[in-house]
């Protein structure tokens, strides 16, 4: 128990940021890049010459509210 | 421990895409099948002659939609185990249900309710190519505008929590946010492109078909992944209970 005696000893445990940290940065920039394929490639920006992305994902983003055409 | 938490996230977002995929299907579909037959029958009418399709249309809708909205819930999984891994414990003090769910009702509302509400999902003949670049634009500084304002909401309320009450704190901080995005909005220009004879049943349909996708979306990933995590990370995410001050 003497771990616990510096900080408040219940309720949720916080994840250390320098855990996080790694995690947050790759993860995190994955995610936002696969979900700017999915909104935004080959509409107002692109990355890859075509319209086979746009065209592909066509109906998601328009239903899913995103800027299309 | 992050990285499992990551994982969980990405898998409940799956599986909360696999059900919006359905609604999707459902209550979606039929507006964007409605919006090409306008389409084409505006384009018809122009004697203009039909591109050719790069991908036909079954496959757009079946397929194409799966990808798309499956790609997108995944990384708002993935994105909301990050942000959950940083809020649990840190920002809320509830457990992890109640820090999930509370985090995907703020998710719902920053990301998709606000930016929704300005400026709202198209069907396709709906907007002019020529203004993608300025229409892409908005919606993401209208995004980004409400993801700051509800992290400051919410930080407002927490300062305010202990001098103010609960209630208190909660009610100056959500009228502090509704005024900062009422300015916004009526600050951003408005963006109008629906064409004349344009179904107005059609588009309604549409859009509030658009905001269900984002409603099953969001209530499974925040319900589902407490409801994981509780189990999965039952004694790690919280301290023990024999350390629990006794009640006085």
């Amino acid at each position: 128990m003497s771990n616990t005696t510096f900080a408040p000893t219940y309720g949720p445990l916080p994840i250390p940021v320098k855990e996080l940290l790694p995690w947050a940065i790759f993860g995190g920039l994955l995610c936002l890049l696969a979900i700017y394929f999915v909104g935004a490639e080959e509409g107002a920006t692109s990355m890859i010459s075509g319209m086979y992305v746009h065209e592909w994902v066509h109906d998601g983003r328009h239903l899913l509210g995103f800027p299309c055409h | 421990m992050v990285g499992n938490l990551l994982l969980r996230g990405m898998l409940v977002g799956l599986f909360a895409g696999i059900l919006a995929f359905g609604f999707a299907k459902i209550y979606g579909e039929p507006q964007v099948d409605r919006a090409i037959a306008f389409e084409e029958a505006t384009a018809q009418a122009a004697g203009e002659t039909p591109e050719p399709e790069l991908v036909s249309r079954p496959t757009q809708a079946g397929f194409g939609l799966l990808t798309g909205v499956l790609v997108y819930a995944t990384s708002i999984g993935g994105l909301f185990a990050l942000v959950f891994a940083y809020t649990y414990g840190r920002v809320s003090s509830f457990g992890p249900r109640g820090t999930a769910a509370l985090l995907a009702l703020a998710g719902f509302v920053a990301i998709v309710l606000v930016p929704d509400l300005k400026y709202p999902a198209n069907p396709p003949s709906v907007g002019n190519p020529d203004t993608i670049g300025s229409r892409t634009e908005l919606f993401f500084i209208m995004l980004v505008i409400s993801i700051a304002a509800l992290t400051a909401t919410i930080g407002l309320a927490r300062r305010l929590w202990a001098q103010h009450g609960g209630w208190n704190a909660s009610i100056i901080a959500g009228a502090a946010f509704v005024i900062v995005i009422a300015i916004a909005m009526y600050a951003l220009p408005t963006i109008n492109e629906v064409p004349e004879k344009f179904s107005a049943d059609l588009l309604w349909r549409f859009r509030v078909a658009s905001l269900g996708i984002h409603v099953v979306l969001w209530t499974v990933l925040g319900l589902g992944f407490g409801a994981i995590v509780e189990r999965s990370f039952a004694g790690q995410l919280s301290r023990p209970a024999s350390a629990r001050p006794a009640l006085r």
